[in-house]
C-alpha cells in the first residue's frame, strides 16, 4: 500500500501544483536558515577533539600587569598565552601524561623533488607530545622523541599540503629539505588534518588553519626564531636579544596538559599554586592568583568562539522554521479538508481511518522530502553566497570565515532528519483530522 | 441477510436534537432488490448511510450478513463494508484523477488483493457494464450514464453481497436511467442483493418489494408482482 499511497501523493500534488510549491517552499526555506545557521554554529562551538574533553587542558597564569586586566571583558581570565619562561618550568613536571609547550613561527622552505623555489610557510615550534596529545594523523612516518626537543635535532613534520607542494605527494620520510636555512630530515607526513575551531592556538582567529611544517621548540631559542603569532607585552623591559625576549614577561607561547585523571589534575594545580607563590615572593605575579587548567570545550567559550549571539540565531532561526511549519499545517488541513469529499469515497469503499490517516501521512512524508532536498539545495546557496560574501575576509592562508560555510556530512544528516521529523509532526494532525470526518456529510456534498 | 430491529439515529446540536430513524426495523433476504422510498428528509439516506456502516446507530440491533455490527471498531466496520456492501450514488462519486481502471481498482486496493486478482476482477466489472474499452480513459471524459456504469462497476467488483444505492439514477435522463437499472437488475438476477433508495415511484415499482419511509419509521410495506424474487 506504501508505493499506492505514495502514487496517490504525486497525483495530490500535481492537482494542487501551486499549494504544494507553496508548503515545499515553506518548509524548504524554514529548513534552509536553521541549517545554515546550525552549520555555522557547529563549526563555531563544535569540539574538535570531544573524546578528550575531559583530558586536555589549556594551561593560563595571570603574569599580567597588576594595574590593568589582559581581557576588559573578562577579568577573571588569565592571558590566554604564558611567558616562554613559566611554561618552559611547567613543562619540566611528570605530573601530566602529556605536555605540550609551543609558539608559532616563520619560515622559508626550500627543497623536495619538485625544485621548488624558496616559499614562506607558517610552521610551528612545539615539543614533541604534540601530535600524541591532539592525535594528529599521520600519512607517512611519525613525530619526534622527546630527546630531540633540546637537541635539538634537526628533524622536521610537515602536512600533507606541504608534501604535495615539495614532492608531489610521495613518501617524503627520511628526504631532506632546507628549513630556514638549516637542513631538517622529514620524518614524518601528516594526514589532511584542520580542527576547527583551531583550539590548540585561537589567537589569529578560531578558523586559522593549521601549519605546514613542526619542528622541534629548542630550534626556536637555536635559531632566535619570533613568535609569528601573537605576542603580548605589557611592562617596559629589555627585549633587545633573543635571551631577553625569553626572559621577559611577554607572553607569546601556548601550553597545554594532558592530565587524565581528577587526581593528576590537583596535583598539577598544586604544583602551578607552587610555582605562582615562588614567584610571587620574588616579586613576579603581581595580580591574583589565577593559575587556571581549561578544558578545550569551556577555552572555547573563554575565547569568544561561542558566542552568544550565535545561540540567539540559531533560536531564531528555529522560531522561523516553526513559523513555516505552523504555516504548512494550515495549507496542509486547506488541502486535505479540500480533499474531503475523495476521502468520503474511500472510507465508503472500504478505506478505515488508520488507512487514511496512513494515506496523508505518506502525501506529508513525500513533502517532507521534497521540501528537505529543496531545503539542502537552498542551505548549500546560502553558504555559498555566505562563503562569497566574506571572500575577503582572511585570517591565515587559507581559512577564515569561509571555513565556516563547509557544507559537511554532519549538516546533510541534519538537514534531512530536521525535515522530515519537522514536516511529519507538522502534518500529524491534519493527517488525524481528515481521517476523523464523518463520511457520510461529504460524499453527499461530492 | 441485512436485518435491523428497533434502531434509532439521533443527530444532535446545542439547540436541537432530530430523530433521523426511530425503531426502524427491516429485514433484507438474501437476494432481494428492495426499494426504500419516502419524502425529502424522511430518513432514507440515513438508513443507507446506517445499512453502509457509514454512521453508528444509538439503540436498537443490526446484523449484516450474520454479523452484529454493533460496537465493531473502525477497522472491523470498514473491513465488513469493504468485504460485504458496494455502494452507488446520485453524483457517482468517481475519483477525478484516477483513470476508470484505477477508479474500479480503489475498493480492492483495500482489501489488499493481488495484482492478478484485482485485474480480473476489474476486467470482469468493466466487461459487465460495457466499459472494458475505457479503462485509460478519465471520468470527466465520460457521459454521466458511462460514469455512473462506472460507479456501479466500481461497486461490484469486490463481489460484495449487498449493494446500497443511493438515488443512482437522479442525475440521468430517463434514457441512461433506464439502462442503469437494467444493469442493477441484471446484478440482482446474479444473486446480488440491492437496496435501492429513490424518489421515483416508477423506479420502485421495478424492486421486489417497496419500504416507504415518513420520519424515520417505515410507514408502509408493498410487494411488486412485476418481478420474482430469484432462487
Amino acid at each position: 500500500m506504501t508505493a499506492y499511497y505514495m502514487r496517490l501523493a504525486l497525483k495530490s500534488f500535481r492537482r494542487n501544483p501551486g499549494l504544494t510549491a507553496l508548503m515545499v517552499g515553506a518548509i524548504a526555506l524554514g529548513i534552509a536558515v536553521c541549517v545554515m545557521t546550525m552549520t555555522v554554529f557547529h563549526a563555531m562551538s563544535g569540539n574538535p577533539i570531544w573524546w578528550k574533553g575531559d583530558r586536555l587542558y589549556a594551561v593560563t597564569m595571570d603574569s599580567w600587569d597588576p594595574n590593568d586586566v589582559y581581557d576588559p571583558l573578562h577579568p577573571e581570565l588569565a592571558p590566554p598565552m604564558m611567558t616562554y619562561k613559566d611554561a618552559k618550568f611547567l613543562s619540566q613536571s611528570n605530573i601530566p601524561e602529556r605536555k605540550v609547550m609551543m609558539y608559532k613561527v616563520n619560515s622559508i622552505v626550500t627543497g623536495g623533488t619538485a625544485e621548488r623555489r624558496p616559499h614562506h610557510v607558517i610552521s610551528r615550534a612545539t615539543t614533541a607530545d604534540f601530535f600524541a596529545m591532539f592525535d594528529v594523523p599521520f600519512q607517512y612516518g611519525s613525530g619526534w622523541a622527546a630527546a630531540a626537543d633540546e637537541g635539538p635535532e634537526p628533524v622536521i613534520v610537515i602536512s600533507q599540503k606541504e608534501n604535495q607542494t615539495l614532492f608531489g605527494g610521495s613518501n617524503s620520510v627520511g628526504r631532506n629539505i632546507m628549513w630556514n636555512n638549516t637542513q631538517f630530515r622529514i620524518i614524518g607526513v601528516l594526514k589532511d588534518w584542520s580542527p576547527q575551531p583551531k583550539f590548540y592556538d585561537l589567537n589569529n582567529g578560531p578558523f586559522d588553519v593549521p601549519e605546514d611544517a613542526y619542528v622541534p621548540l629548542g630550534w626556536g631559542p637555536s635559531l632566535q626564531l619570533l613568535s609569528a603569532g601573537s605576542s603580548n607585552c605589557w611592562k617596559p623591559e629589555p627585549l633587545d636579544t633573543f635571551q631577553e625576549y625569553m626572559n621577559s614577561d611577554c607572553v607569546w607561547t601556548e601550553m597545554w596538559v594532558e592530565l587524565p585523571n581528577a587526581q593528576s589534575r590537583e596535583r598539577f594545580q598544586s604544583f602551578m599554586d607552587g610555582y605562582w607563590s615562588d614567584q610571587h615572593a620574588a616579586g613576579r605575579f603581581p595580580r591574583s592568583r589565577r593559575n587556571q587548567l581549561t578544558p578545550v570545550g569551556q577555552w572555547l567559550i573563554n575565547q569568544g568562539v561561542v558566542q552568544n549571539d550565535n545561540r540567539v540565531l540559531v533560536g531564531l532561526s528555529f522560531a522561523f522554521l516553526a513559523v513555516c511549519l505552523i504555516n504548512t499545517i494550515g495549507l496542509l488541513l486547506a488541502k486535505f479538508l479540500n480533499g474531503a469529499a475523495i476521502t468520503g469515497v474511500r472510507r465508503a469503499l472500504g478505506a478505515s481511518r488508520r488507512e487514511v490517516f496512513l494515506q496523508h501521512l505518506i502525501e506529508v512524508g513525500v513533502l517532507a522530502s521534497t521540501g528537505a532536498v529543496l531545503g539542502l539545495v537552498l542551505s548549500a546557496v546560502g553558504l555559498w553566497l555566505v562563503h562569497a560574501l566574506y571572500a575577503s575576509v582572511r585570517f591565515g592562508e587559507r581559512g577564515g570565515f569561509q571555513e565556516l560555510t563547509h557544507f559537511d556530512t554532519t549538516s546533510v544528516i541534519w538537514a534531512v532528519i530536521l525535515a522530515i521529523v519537522a514536516t511529519l509532526a507538522a502534518g500529524l494532525y491534519p493527517a488525524w483530522r481528515i481521517g476523523r470526518l464523518p463520511p457520510a456529510v461529504y460524499l453527499k456534498s461530492q | 441477510m441485512l436485518k435491523m430491529h428497533n434502531v434509532g439515529k439521533v443527530y444532535r446540536t446545542d439547540l436541537i436534537e432530530t430523530h433521523a430513524l426511530r425503531d426502524f426495523s427491516l429485514e433484507v433476504a438474501a437476494g432481494e432488490f428492495v426499494a426504500v422510498t419516502g419524502p425529502s428528509g424522511s430518513g432514507k439516506t440515513t438508513f443507507l448511510n446506517v445499512a453502509g456502516l457509514l454512521e453508528t446507530f444509538e439503540s436498537g440491533q443490526y446484523s449484516l450478513d450474520g454479523k452484529d455490527v454493533r460496537g465493531l471498531s473502525d477497522d472491523a466496520r470498514s473491513h465488513l463494508r469493504n468485504e460485504k456492501i458496494g455502494f452507488i450514488f446520485q453524483g457517482f462519486n468517481l475519483i477525478p484523477d484516477l483513470n476508470i481502471y484505477d477508479n474500479v481498482d480503489v475498493p480492492l486496493r483495500y482489501r489488499r488483493l493481488k495484482q492478478s486478482d484485482r485485474h480480473e476482477r476489474i476486467s470482469s466489472a468493466l466487461e459487465l457494464v460495457g466499459l472494458a474499452s475505457r479503462v485509460k480513459h478519465m471520468p470527466s471524459q465520460l457521459s454521466g450514464g458511462q460514469q455512473q456504469r462506472v460507479a456501479i462497476a466500481r461497486a461490484i467488483a469486490g463481489d460484495p453481497a449487498f449493494l446500497l444505492a443511493d438515488e443512482p439514477t437522479g442525475n440521468l435522463d430517463s434514457l441512461m436511467a433506464r439502462q442503469v437499472m437494467d444493469l442493477l437488475e441484471q446484478i440482482n438476477e446474479m444473486g446480488t442483493t440491492i437496496v435501492l433508495v429513490t424518489h421515483d415511484p416508477e423506479l420502485a415499482r421495478r424492486a421486489h418489494r417497496n419500504v416507504h419511509v415518513v420520519d424515520g419509521q417505515i410507514s408502509d410495506l408493498k410487494s411488486y408482482e412485476q418481478r420474482a424474487v430469484p432462487a
